[in-house]
């Protein structure tokens, strides 16, 4: 009968579906726990790359000082890797972070010094510039529909030129700011726990630190508890179902980028009290280093996975071997190439975390 | 069969096209109050075109649709949702690597009550997952160990389950269902149909749309003949058999003139 051919051709071309069975070996759950909890294995990486150093280098480098002084060395890096993560979850990218920091940071110092606003003011102007960069990305690629890849990349150089052109390549001195805005180096002002009588050795910490530390716990607070983290995890894994469950899409991805732009000023704020001066040519390596920290902290950059904390360790970890390999004496490129390796390896281990669905 | 006077779902005159391609032309579509009307047509005929018109998911260029007799716009599925629509659409519309209970309410998250909820903006997880459970439990679906597991992880007709779920918890004006057994072996397949019959005897219509004729015909109280992206005729189940059905729909057969 016709009805019947019909109907079990239907049936066979979409297949016959059955529940999966518990069967489970080690690897298995160990998969199954890093799919739950990809944070993991950055965490673990961590701890043995600070364990073998240690090891090494005995307390040059297992040290309170030492310990604290690679979170000083993480700080912008780890700053804008916590807002590079927002935009890689929603399986976009953000090239043009480290231009956003570096424009802030100029608007901050320029408005101040050249035209003698307020710095408080101007720090505010600097922070609403950066959003407002960050907005823009957004719209062109919600609205637009244009690939984030190629809008932060025109957007990074406009920036950067934008940059030059406004600052006249003109560097604020430090001396300069320390006099009459102090405020600008807020972030850089460092305080000690448990120093010697000369002040030397102990845990040094800057503002700066406290702001990546608190930016990372407020993200990863928002990522998981609220409705609006929700929404960023499920427009990164797939725009389409999240608008038909009522997610709306482009309100998300907007967020997400203005949300980039504005951490990146706070980065770009950072970035004065931690060199002291506002040069427009700092801050030129954060866009790739943001983005390693990201990958090595186990986010897909297929979107929808991942988590802030698995980036926070990721950047230390990259701080971990830049201080450890240095303290030893190897040459510098050592770093670049076990980072290489890193980054390699962490995007396998997130091919194969992602076939947990299989 | 008589109808009580307004329907709850119409549509009128509805024309959507894609580029060159006329999904659908002037179509027009009626459930009634508690009633199961299946949608049947050829791969292509627009059937999931017209339900996405009436569900919020694409905005017709042409036409009306009237929910209990008010003309309605829907712009995107929240406003359908918000006027007690709920559907299943073929592909789901899941987020796989979020958990089921995060699928269950995605768009309409609920906050924990007080501050944490008004200023904090923390969503209230205990009660989302408890209320996930309960959806399930009632849909005979928990052989599902973890409300906390990833939707990717559930085989496909769990899945669909919770996917079926989901629109029943939800929908009270009408639910649509867009192939919802397509993927499902015959013991799920029969979940799914009993669900369907719960859910009308609750006294909310539904709007299933399926190959499977067997399945419409034991379930369905009127059945919508689509074809070339408009309504070819509507029958009644117990004045045509299955293979009259098929050949509607293909075109072998011309339709009945009374509709
Ligand atoms: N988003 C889209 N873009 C372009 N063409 C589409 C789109 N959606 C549907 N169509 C076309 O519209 C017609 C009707 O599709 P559809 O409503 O999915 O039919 P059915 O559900 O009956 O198989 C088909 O020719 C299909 O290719
Ligand atoms: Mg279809």
């Amino acid at each position: 009968m016709a009805s019947e051919n019909y109907e079990a051709a239907s049936n066979r071309a979409e297949g016959v579906a059955q529940f999966g069975e518990s069967r489970r070996g080690a690897l298995a759950k160990l998969q199954h726990a890093l799919h739950v909890n990809p944070a993991l294995v950055p965490l673990f990486v961590l701890l043995v790359s600070i364990a073998v150093f240690g090891l090494l280098l005995g307390s040059r480098f297992f040290s309170p000082f030492a310990m604290t002084l690679i979170l000083q060395q993480v700080q912008i890096v780890g700053i804008v890797a916590a807002a590079q993560s927002l935009v890689i979850l929603t399986a976009g990218i953000d090239l043009s972070v480290g231009a956003i920091a570096v424009i802030s940071s100029v608007i901050m110092g320029q408005f101040t010094f050249r035209y003698g606003v307020p710095v408080e003011v101007s720090v505010a102007c600097g922070l609403l510039v950066g959003t407002a960069i960050g907005a823009l990305n957004g719209f062109l690629v919600a609205r637009m529909k244009l690939p984030p890849f190629i809008v932060t990349l025109g957007m990074w150089q406009i920036v950067l030129a934008a940059n030059f052109l406004y600052s006249q390549n003109e560097t604020i001195r430090s001396q300069a700011i320390e006099a009459e805005a102090p405020l600008l180096q807020f972030l850089g002002t460092t305080f000690k726990i448990g120093a010697d009588a000369d002040g030397r050795g102990g845990a040094t910490f800057t503002y700066g630190v406290i702001a990546m530390v608190l930016i990372v716990v407020v993200l990863a607070y928002a990522l998981r508890q609220t409705a609006w983290g929700r929404h960023v995890y499920a427009v990164g894994d797939d725009p389409e179902a999240a608008q038909l469950s009522g997610v709306n899409v482009n309100r998300t991805i907007i967020s997400v980028y203005a949300l980039t732009g504005f951490i990146c000023a706070i980065a770009g704020w950072a970035l004065i009290g931690r060199i002291g001066s506002v040069s427009p040519t700092s801050g030129q390596l954060l866009n790739i280093e943001s983005i390693t920290a990201v990958v090595i902290g186990g986010i897909s950059l297929f979107g929808g996975r991942g988590s802030i904390a698995g980036t926070f360790f990721g950047a230390l970890i990259v701080g971990v071997f830049t201080l450890g390999l240095r303290l030893a004496g190897a040459d510098a490129q050592w770093t670049y190439l076990l980072i290489g390796v890193l980054i390699i390896a962490a995007v396998a281990v997130d091919q194969w975390i992602r076939k947990v669905s299989a | 069969m008589t109808q009580s006077s307004t329907p709850i779902l119409q549509a009128r005159g509805l024309v959507k096209r894609y580029g060159r391609v006329t999904a659908l032309d002037q179509c027009d579509f009626d459930l009634h109050a508690g009633e199961i009307v299946a949608v049947i047509g050829d791969n292509g005929a627009g059937k999931s075109s017209l339900i996405k018109a009436m569900s919020g998911a694409v905005v017709p260029d042409e036409g009306e649709i009237l929910l209990e007799g008010k003309p309605v716009r829907f712009n995107t599925p929240t406003d359908a949702r918000a006027e007690g629509i709920e559907t299943v659409y073929q592909t789901l519309a899941m987020s796989p690597a979020l958990s089921i209970a995060d699928n269950m309410f995605m768009g309409r998250e609920l906050r924990k009550p007080g501050w944490r909820g008004s200023v904090l903006r923390q969503l209230d997880r205990a009660r989302m997952e408890q209320i996930s459970r309960d959806k399930l439990s009632e849909l005979g679906l928990m052989t599902i160990q973890n409300i906390n597991q990833a939707v990717e992880t559930l085989s496909g007709g769990q899945r669909q389950g919770v996917a079926v779920a989901r629109a029943a918890a939800f929908g009270s004006k009408v639910i649509i269902l867009d192939e919802p057994t397509a993927a499902l072996g015959v013991k799920e397949s029969r979940r799914v149909l009993e669900l369907i019959l719960d859910v009308r005897s609750r006294g909310i219509p539904i709007v299933l749309i399926s190959h499977n004729m067997p399945h419409v015909f034991e379930v369905a109280d009127r059945i919508h003949v689509h074809r070339l992206g408009k309504r070819l005729c509507v029958i009644d189940p117990k004045d045509y058999t299955m293979s009259d059905a098929v050949a509607f729909m293909t075109g072998a057969k011309d339709a009945p003139l009374a509709a």
